[in-house]
C-alpha cells in the first residue's frame, strides 16, 4: 500500500509533484541509470537483477537492435553487427578513426557527411545513433521501475571530453527522447556521490580510468560547493588498450599472425579482458584461446608479465596528474584524498603508482563502476526541482583552451582551459579588403601553437557585415562556453551596430538537418509520429515556463513589479496556457516567445535583486563572527 | 557595474582573497545556471550571461596581474596600447633567465639549477607585487604610470614562469 505523504505543519508542502529525474553514466564498457527515491540515490537494475548495462548494440534485419547482454553474446559470432565501445568515436571523424592505431572490427562507410557511420546488417549507424539505442534502453529501465516518463536526465561525459565530443552525447540524448538537464563531468559526479556522503572539505584529487577514457579532476570543496581547480586527461586511454597490449602478446605467444580475421580479434580481446579481471586478484591468470584451425593455445599470464605490458600506460595518466597540480598551483601534501573511479582502477599497478605519485593510499571503497551514477542521480534531483534548499553547486571548467586560428595557421587561444564555466569572451575583427560583408571563423579547441595540432571545432561563417573600406568594420565576436561545455557564437558589427547572422559547420558533428532527418528515422522504426513528439517537446517546455513564472510571481511578484505590469504578464501567461492545450506546436512556440519577452525586464530585476541578496547574506555573516 | 562593486568590495589592490572567493560562491550560488535547470529559456538564458560575468569577475580580481591591470584600466590608462618601456637592469636580467633555461640541460642536476631559477622568478614577483600595491595605492598620475611598467614587468616573469613550469615536465619525460 502506497503511504501518504504529509508535511510538518507550517511548512507548506511542495507545490509540485517529485518530478522523475536521473543520472545517467554511458560509459565506454558500461552504462548506468541511477536516481534519487527516498533522499538515497541508487542505481536501477535490470529485470535479471544487474545494474551494469554493456555498452554493446547488436543490429538485426528487420528487428529491433538488442542493447547489454543479449547483444554481448554476439561479439565474437557476429562482430560486424555487434558494436562496442562507441564512446571512443563519439565527436570524432573518420580520419581520427584510422589513425587511432585501434584495430576496429567494424566497416566504415564514407557518406559525405564529417561524420562516420559503421555498416551493419540493419543499415548504416553513426555513433550518435548507436549511442541513442544504449540512452533508450537505460530510459525504458528507468521509466519501468519508477512507474512513469522521465522529466530530466543528468547525463556524464569525461572532464576532458572537447565539444565536439559533448554535442554528440547531448544529440544523441535528443534522439533517445530524452530531456538532457546538464552533462556533467564524470569525475566531478564522482566527487559529488563521494563527498556529499562525507561532508567533506578541502582539495580532493579524482583520478578516473574507465574503459576507454582517462580523467584528472582537482576539486576544492567547500560548505556544499565543489568548485573544479583544474582538469586533464586522455579522451582515448583505458582499460580497452590494456586489453588490446594483453591481447597482442597472446598473438605473439600463441603464434597468431597479424592477418588475424574479426572473429579471432574478438575472442584475443576476450581472452584478454578475463585474464585482466583474474589478475585483480591473483598472482597468475591461465589463457585459453581457440585457434582458427580449431586447435587451442594455453598458457599463463603472470601479474609481473602483466604489469610489465601495461606499465606504460598507466605511466601515462601521471602526465596529466602533474600539470593539473601545477595548473591549480597546488602541492601534493595539500591533498585531502584520492577518489578513485572506474572500473579500470581495480588493476592493482593502478592504485600502486597513482597512490606513489600522490603520496598517500588512493580511495577505493566508493563502488568504482557506480559512483559516478550516483553523482549524476544527485545532480539530477537538484536540477529537477525536488530539493529547492539544496546548498550544493558544481562550479566547473573548461577542459581545453578555445582558440582561432590567425595568419599563417597558428591558433590564438580566446578562452584558455581551465577557465570556470560558463565563461564568455569577446574578440574584435576587422575586414580584410573594402566592401568585405563576410568572414570565416575557424574555432579550434587544444594547447598547441599550430592550427594543424589542434581540433577542429568548426568554421562559423559570419554574412551581413555592412559594406565598408577595409579595416574599417567593428566586429565583435562573442564566444560563450555554457554549463555543459558547450560553445556557441554570435556577432555583431559595432559601428553601425548590425547582428551578423551566423552559420555553424561543425567540423566532426552533425548538422541540424541531419540530426533532424536521424529524429525522422528513428521515430518511424519505433512507430512514433515526429509531429506528436515535437509537439509533446513543446508542450513540456510550456508547462516548464509557466510553472517557474508561477513560483517566481509568489516570491518576487509583489515587490518586483507595478500592477499594469504584472496584469501583462498573467495575460500573456493565459494565452500560452490556452495555446498550450490547442494542437498547435508552432502556436505554443510562439506563446512562449511572446511571454518571454513580456517577462524580460522582471527577470533581470530577479537575477540583480538575487544577487543583492546573496552579498547582504555575506555581510550579516561578518557581523555574526 | 564594476568587478568590486559587482563583489561588494572595495576599489582597492589589497584585498581579502578568502574574503573575495567566499562572495564568488556566495553570487554563483544565486545566478549559477543549475539553479535556473527548470526556469524558461529566457531566465536560462539571463543566467548563463551572469553567471559568466561573475567568473570572468572573479577571475580577474583572484590574480594580482590581472586585478593591477584592471585598476589601471579603472583609472583610464590602456595597457594594451603602448609599448613597455622597461628598463635596462631588467632586461638583461630577463635575458640571463632565458638563457638559463635555455641550457638546462647542460648542467649535471638540471633539477636543482631549475629549482633556483623558479625560487628567483618567484621572489622577484613577489617584490613587483609588493611594490605593485604601493604605486596603485598612491594613484598619482606618475605613480601610476610606474605601476603600468611593473604590470609589464610581470607579464615578463609570468612567462618565463610557466616556461619553467613546462620544463619541470620536460625533465619529467625525459
Amino acid at each position: 500500500m502506497a503511504l501518504l505523504q504529509i508535511s510538518e505543519p507550517g511548512q507548506t508542502p511542495a507545490p509540485h509533484q517529485h518530478r522523475l529525474a536521473a543520472g545517467i553514466d554511458l560509459g565506454t564498457t558500461n552504462s548506468l541509470i541511477a536516481t534519487v527515491r527516498s533522499g538515497s540515490a541508487e542505481t536501477l537494475p535490470d529485470d535479471s537483477g544487474s545494474y551494469l548495462l554493456p555498452s554493446v548494440v547488436h543490429y538485426r534485419r528487420g528487428k529491433p537492435p538488442l542493447v547489454g547482454r543479449a547483444a554481448q553474446a554476439h561479439l565474437s559470432t557476429d562482430p560486424q553487427n555487434t558494436i562496442s565501445s562507441i564512446k571512443r568515436l563519439m565527436g570524432r571523424g573518420v580520419a581520427d578513426l584510422s589513425g587511432s592505431g585501434f584495430r576496429l572490427p567494424y566497416k566504415m562507410v564514407e557518406t559525405g557527411s564529417n561524420v562516420p557511420r559503421l555498416h551493419t546488417s540493419a543499415g548504416d549507424f553513426s555513433p550518435v545513433e548507436i549511442s541513442a539505442d544504449i540512452l533508450g534502453v537505460l530510459r525504458q529501465r528507468a521509466e519501468q521501475s519508477l512507474g512513469g516518463e522521465l522529466e530530466g536526465v543528468v547525463i556524464t561525459v569525461p572532464a576532458y571530453f572537447d565539444d565536439a565530443q559533448r554535442q554528440a552525447t547531448r544529440d544523441a540524448a535528443r534522439l533517445a527522447g530524452l530531456n538532457v538537464l546538464r552533462l556533467l563531468n564524470e569525475p566531478t559526479a564522482a566527487a559529488v556521490a563521494y563527498g556529499l556522503e562525507q561532508g567533506a572539505e578541502g582539495v580532493y584529487v579524482v583520478y578516473d580510468l574507465g574503459g576507454g577514457t582517462f580523467d584528472i579532476s582537482l576539486l576544492r570543496l567547500s560548505k556544499g560547493v565543489f568548485e573544479v581547480l583544474a582538469t586533464a586527461g586522455d579522451t582515448a586511454l583505458g582499460g580497452d588498450d590494456m586489453d588490446h597490449r594483453v591481447a597482442e602478446w597472446i598473438m605473439q605467444k600463441a603464434g597468431i599472425g597479424e592477418g588475424a580475421g574479426h572473429h579471432q580479434l574478438r575472442r584475443l580481446l576476450s581472452a584478454a579482458r578475463r585474464a585482466k579481471e583474474t589478475l585483480t586478484h591473483a598472482d597468475s591468470a591461465p589463457v585459453k584461446i581457440a585457434l582458427e584451425d580449431h586447435s587451442h593455445w594455453e598458457g599463463e599470464l603472470s601479474r609481473d608479465q602483466f604489469n610489465r605490458l601495461v606499465e606504460p600506460l598507466i605511466r601515462k595518466t601521471l602526465a596529466p596528474c602533474r600539470r593539473v597540480l601545477r595548473d591549480a598551483g597546488v602541492k601534493a601534501e595539500q591533498i585531502r584524498e584520492v577518489i578513485m573511479v572506474g572500473g579500470s582502477t581495480r588493476v592493482p599497478l593502478v592504485r600502486e603508482l597513482v597512490g606513489g605519485f600522490f603520496g598517500r593510499e588512493p580511495l577505493t571503497e566508493v563502488d568504482p563502476d557506480k559512483v559516478v551514477a550516483i553523482g549524476a542521480a544527485i545532480q539530477a534531483d537538484i536540477l529537477a526541482g525536488n530539493k529547492p534548499n539544496e546548498d550544493m553547486l558544481l562550479l566547473d571548467v573548461i577542459p581545453l583552451s578555445l582558440g582561432l586560428e590567425t595568419m599563417g595557421g597558428l591558433v590564438e587561444k580566446v578562452i584558455p582551459r581551465n577557465t570556470p564555466i560558463p565563461v564568455s569572451r569577446a574578440q574584435d575583427f576587422t575586414t580584410y579588403k573594402d566592401g568585405q560583408t563576410a568572414m570565416v571563423i575557424h574555432v579550434l579547441q587544444g594547447e598547441r601553437e599550430l592550427v594543424s595540432d589542434c581540433r577542429s571545432l568548426g568554421r562559423f561563417e559570419l554574412r551581413g557585415i555592412p559594406a565598408m573600406v577595409a579595416g574599417a568594420a567593428r566586429i565583435r565576436v562573442t564566444f560563450q562556453v555554457d554549463a555543459d561545455g558547450l560553445l556557441s557564437v554570435s556577432a555583431r558589427e559595432e559601428t553601425k551596430g548590425v547582428e551578423a547572422s551566423i552559420q555553424v559547420k561543425p567540423s566532426y558533428g552533425l548538422t541540424d538537418s541531419e540530426i533532424e532527418q536521424m529524429l525522422k528515422d528513428s521515430l518511424s522504426h519505433a512507430n512514433e509520429d515526429v509531429a506528436v513528439r515535437k509537439l509533446r517537446e513543446q508542450q513540456v517546455e510550456a508547462d516548464r515556463v509557466l510553472e517557474a513564472l508561477r513560483a517566481a510571481l509568489g516570491e518576487d511578484g509583489d515587490t518586483l513589479l507595478s500592477r499594469s505590469e504584472r496584469e501583462e504578464i498573467e495575460a500573456a501567461m493565459t494565452r500560452l496556457h490556452t495555446a498550450r492545450d490547442g494542437g498547435d506546436e508552432q502556436g505554443i512556440k510562439r506563446a512562449i516567445e511572446a511571454l518571454d519577452e513580456c517577462t524580460r525586464a522582471f527577470a533581470a530585476r530577479r537575477m540583480d535583486a538575487s544577487i543583492k541578496k546573496a552579498l547582504r547574506g555575506q555581510a550579516v555573516d561578518e557581523v555574526k563572527v | 557595474m564594476n568587478y568590486f562593486e559587482l563583489f561588494g568590495l572595495p576599489q582597492d589592490f589589497r584585498l581579502d582573497v578568502e574574503q573575495l572567493t567566499e562572495r564568488y560562491r556566495e553570487l554563483q550560488r544565486s545566478v549559477h545556471p543549475d539553479r535556473f535547470a527548470n526556469a524558461g529559456a529566457l531566465e536560462r538564458r539571463l543566467s548563463v550571461q551572469h553567471a559568466a560575468r561573475i567568473n570572468q569577475a572573479f577571475q580577474t580580481l583572484k590574480d594580482p596581474v590581472e586585478r593591477a591591470r584592471y585598476l589601471l584600466e579603472l583609472h583610464g590608462s590602456d595597457i594594451a596600447g603602448e609599448n613597455p618601456k622597461l628598463d635596462q637592469a631588467f632586461l638583461l636580467e630577463q635575458m640571463e633567465l632565458r638563457e638559463t633555461l635555455a641550457d638546462i640541460r647542460s648542467h649535471s642536476d638540471p633539477h636543482a639549477v631549475l629549482d633556483e631559477l623558479s625560487d628567483t622568478v618567484r621572489q622577484r614577483t613577489e617584490t613587483l607585487i609588493h611594490l605593485l600595491g604601493e604605486q596603485l595605492q598612491e594613484a598619482s598620475a606618475q605613480s601610476l604610470s610606474a605601476a603600468r611598467t611593473s604590470v609589464d614587468k610581470l607579464m615578463f616573469l609570468n612567462k618565463i614562469h610557466q616556461e619553467v613550469n613546462e620544463m619541470y615536465d620536460e625533465l619529467m619525460e625525459d
